[in-house]
C-alpha cells in the first residue's frame, strides 16, 4: 500500500516559550527543532503499516527549507520519499497551507496514482488550527476522521471482511469509537497510537542520501490573519509550602479537607 | 442574522463543553447584534435541546436522520453546513474540544471559509472594517496570538475551559424547531460503526482528584501507592510524558498538550518537572499541589502548595493520614 504522511516542523520548547521581536513568530535562537509529535507518530505509524502490508511510505511538509532536516529523520526511521514545499519563516495561515498541500499531492497523485492512506497529525504542536487535514481531504474528496490512536488494515463493510477497508479507533473518555473507513481515506493521527522508533545508526546514513524533492507552490492567503504572539500574563503567586518530607502529611490532609476532596 | 452554537450531547445529556460555548456565545451574539441559537444533532438531541432557553439561545435546531444517530464528522458537518444555508447563520461557535473543532473544520472546509480555533476571546466589532478581532491559543496555551478574521460566515470555537458554563440571566424562548437534513448515503463511511467501554465512572478529564507522577517516580511498579492514594481520594492516576515514553503507564493516563487536559479541583504533581508540554494539559486544575525534591522545578513554583521531598515517602505518608484521620 502507499502512504502519505504530511508533517509539520515546530520548535522543540523547553519550560518557556520567548517570541521574536515583531510577534510573528516564536524565537527560536535557543531551541532545537523536531517533527510536531502527532506526526512524528503518524510517520511511525505509516512505516508500521508498509512492513506489515508492504508498500512504500512518503513524507510531505510545507515548511521553510530547513525542514528537510524533518524530512531526513523521517527518512531515517523508514520513510522512502520526500517532498518539501518551501515557505518563508513564518507560518502559512490553514486554508493557504491546506490549498497548496492538496495541489501538491494531486501532482504527486497524477503521476503515481491514489495513495491508499494520508495520514496528518491531529493538530500541530505550535499553531494548533485544527484543520489543515480536514481542508486537504475535502479538497480531495476523500473521507476524514480525526483523533485516531489506533489503524488496522482490513474492516467489516456490510457484514464482509473488506481489504479495502481502514479499521480506526478513536480515544473517548473511557473507552473508544470504531470507524470502518473506505481506503482511500485520510485520519488525523493522534500520540499514543504507537511509540516511535529511534533512527539506528544504518537509517541515519541512509537518510543522507534520500532524495528530497522540491514543489513550490504560490496559494492565496486565506481569511484568518496573525497580528502578533504573545505570552500570556501569568498569574504568579508565591507557593506554600505545606512542609519537607513525609511530616508534611497532616498539613496535606488539612488541605484535602479544607477542598472537601476527602468526604 | 444568527450566531449558530453548535452543542454536543451524550444521549440526551448535554456536555459541559456545550455550556461554555453558550455561555461564550452570550456576550458575543449580543455584542454582533446577532440572535444567538444552536443545534443539538442526534439520538437524544430532544432531551438535551429542552433546556437551553434557560441558557440565552432563542432558537433550537433539532437534527435529527439516519446517518446522524452517532457520531460522524462528515454527516455532522454537511448538517451544519445546510442549516447554515437554511437559516442565514452568519457566525458558527462551538467548543474546542476535539469533536468541536473537528465539526467546525468540517464545516469550514465545506464552506470554504476560515475558522479561527481555540480563542480566549472574540470582539466582533474589531478592527472596524467589519473583520473580527481575537485572541486564540498556540501551544496548547503557553502562547497567544492575537489574529483578524475576514469571512462572509465567522466560524471559531472557544478553547475548553476558557469559561465556566453557567446559564443566562435572562432566559431565552429556546423555541425547538425540528430539522433534518438531505444527507448523502455515502456519508455513512466515517459514522461510528462501534463502540467499546474500557472503564466505567470517573475519568482522568472528570476526575475531582488526580494523583499525577512523572520520571521521578522511577518505574511502572512504583505506581502502586500513587494507585494507592488515588483510590483513597476517589481519584485517578495520571503521568508525564516521559511515563508513557519509558512505557511505564499507558498513554491515555498522560495529562498534556498531546495527552489529555485535566480539570480537577486538585491536581497532586509528584516527581514532575512542569514542562511546557504537561503544565498546558494541567493548568485547568483548580488547585495544584507540587511534591518535589527539587525547590526551583517549575511544577513547584508554578503550583499553590507544595511538599519539598521524596515522593516515595510523602505519598505513602499522606494515605496513611488520610486512613487515619477516617478512623
Amino acid at each position: 500500500m502507499r502512504i502519505l504522511v504530511c508533517v509539520k516542523r515546530v520548535p522543540a520548547p523547553g519550560a518557556r516559550i520567548n517570541v521574536t521581536a515583531d510577534g510573528q513568530t516564536v524565537d527560536a535562537a535557543h531551541l532545537g527543532f523536531t517533527t510536531s509529535p502527532h506526526e512524528e507518530c503518524a510517520v511511525e505509524e505509516a512505516v508500521q503499516l508498509t512492513e506489515a502490508h508492504g508498500g512504500e511510505v512518503t513524507v510531505m511538509t510545507l515548511g521553510p527549507v530547513a525542514a528537510e532536516e524533518q524530512l531526513r529523520y523521517a527518512a531515517s526511521v523508514g520513510a522512502h520519499h520526500f517532498v518539501l514545499i518551501p515557505i518563508d519563516d513564518v507560518d502559512w495561515d490553514p486554508q493557504r497551507t491546506a490549498s497548496a498541500l492538496a495541489e501538491a499531492i494531486a501532482a504527486v497523485e497524477e503521476t503515481n496514482g491514489a495513495f491508499d492512506l494520508i495520514l496528518f497529525g491531529n493538530e500541530s504542536a505550535d499553531a494548533g488550527g485544527f484543520q489543515v487535514g480536514v481542508r486537504v481531504a475535502n479538497h480531495l474528496g476523500r473521507p476524514i476522521v480525526n483523533g485516531i490512536k489506533g489503524i488496522e488494515i482490513g474492516g467489516e463493510q456490510g457484514g464482509e471482511l473488506d481489504e479495502g477497508v481502514a479499521t480506526a479507533r478513536r480515544e473517548i473518555d473511557g473507552g473508544f469509537e470504531v470507524y470502518n473507513v473506505p481506503m482511500p481515506a485520510v485520519l488525523g493521527v493522534k500520540e499514543g497510537i504507537n511509540l516511535p522508533r529511534y533512527p539506528t545508526m544504518k537509517g541515519r546514513l541512509a537518510s543522507k542520501k534520500a532524495v528530497v524533492d522540491t514543489d513550490e507552490r504560490t496559494v492565496e492567503a486565506g481569511g484568518q490573519v496573525r497580528l502578533r504572539l504573545h505570552r500570556p500574563v501569568e498569574q504568579i503567586s508565591e507557593t506554600v509550602i505545606l512542609g519537607t518530607g513525609p511530616e508534611a502529611a497532616p498539613a496535606v490532609v488539612d488541605l484535602l479537607e479544607e477542598l472537601g476532596v476527602l468526604s | 442574522m444568527s450566531l449558530l452554537v453548535i452543542c454536543d450531547h451524550d444521549r440526551g445529556t448535554l456536555s459541559d463543553a456545550s455550556l461554555e460555548a453558550l455561555t461564550f456565545g452570550r456576550p458575543l451574539a449580543a455584542a454582533a447584534g446577532l440572535e444567538m441559537a444552536a443545534v443539538v444533532i442526534g439520538e437524544g438531541a430532544d432531551a438535551a435541546a429542552a433546556g437551553l432557553g434557560a441558557h440565552g439561545a432563542s432558537t433550537v435546531h433539532v437534527a435529527s436522520h439516519p446517518l446522524l444517530t452517532d457520531f460522524g464528522p462528515e454527516a455532522w458537518g454537511e448538517t451544519v453546513v445546510q442549516l447554515v444555508r437554511g437559516t442565514g447563520a452568519t457566525a458558527v461557535l462551538a467548543c474546542g474540544t476535539d469533536r468541536g473543532n473537528e465539526v467546525v473544520a468540517q464545516v469550514a472546509a465545506r464552506l470554504d471559509q476560515p475558522f479561527v480555533a481555540n480563542c480566549r476571546s472574540v470582539d466582533p466589532t474589531g478592527d472596524g472594517s467589519g473583520n473580527w478581532t481575537m485572541t486564540r491559543v498556540q501551544w496548547g496555551g503557553s502562547l497567544l496570538e492575537d489574529a483578524t478574521l475576514t469571512a462572509e460566515i465567522r466560524l471559531v470555537t472557544v478553547a475548553h475551559h476558557v469559561v465556566e458554563g453557567v446559564a443566562a440571566e435572562a432566559p431565552a424562548s429556546g423555541t425547538m424547531v425540528s430539522f433534518v437534513p438531505e444527507l448523502d448515503d455515502a456519508l455513512a463511511r466515517t459514522v461510528v460503526a462501534d463502540r467499546v467501554v474500557l472503564t466505567r465512572g470517573i475519568t482522568l478529564s472528570t476526575a475531582p482528584v488526580v494523583v499525577g507522577g512523572g520520571r521521578g517516580v522511577g518505574s511502572a511498579e512504583a505506581f502502586a501507592p500513587l494507585e494507592e492514594l488515588a483510590g483513597e481520594l476517589g481519584g485517578v492516576v495520571g503521568c508525564s510524558r516521559a511515563v508513557t515514553n519509558n512505557g511505564w503507564r499507558p498513554h491515555s493516563d498522560q495529562v498534556g498538550q498531546t495527552g489529555t487536559r485535566i480539570a480537577p479541583e486538585i491536581y497532586i504533581a509528584s516527581g514532575i518537572s512542569g514542562a511546557i508540554q504537561h503544565w498546558v494539559g494541567a493548568m485547568a486544575a483548580k488547585n495544584i499541589l507540587a511534591i518535589n525534591t527539587d525547590r526551583e522545578a517549575n511544577m513547584v513554583t508554578r503550583a499553590g502548595h507544595a511538599v519539598i521531598g521524596d515522593l516515595h515517602q510523602v505519598i505513602p505518608a499522606i494515605t496513611e493520614e488520610v486512613r487515619r484521620r477516617r478512623g
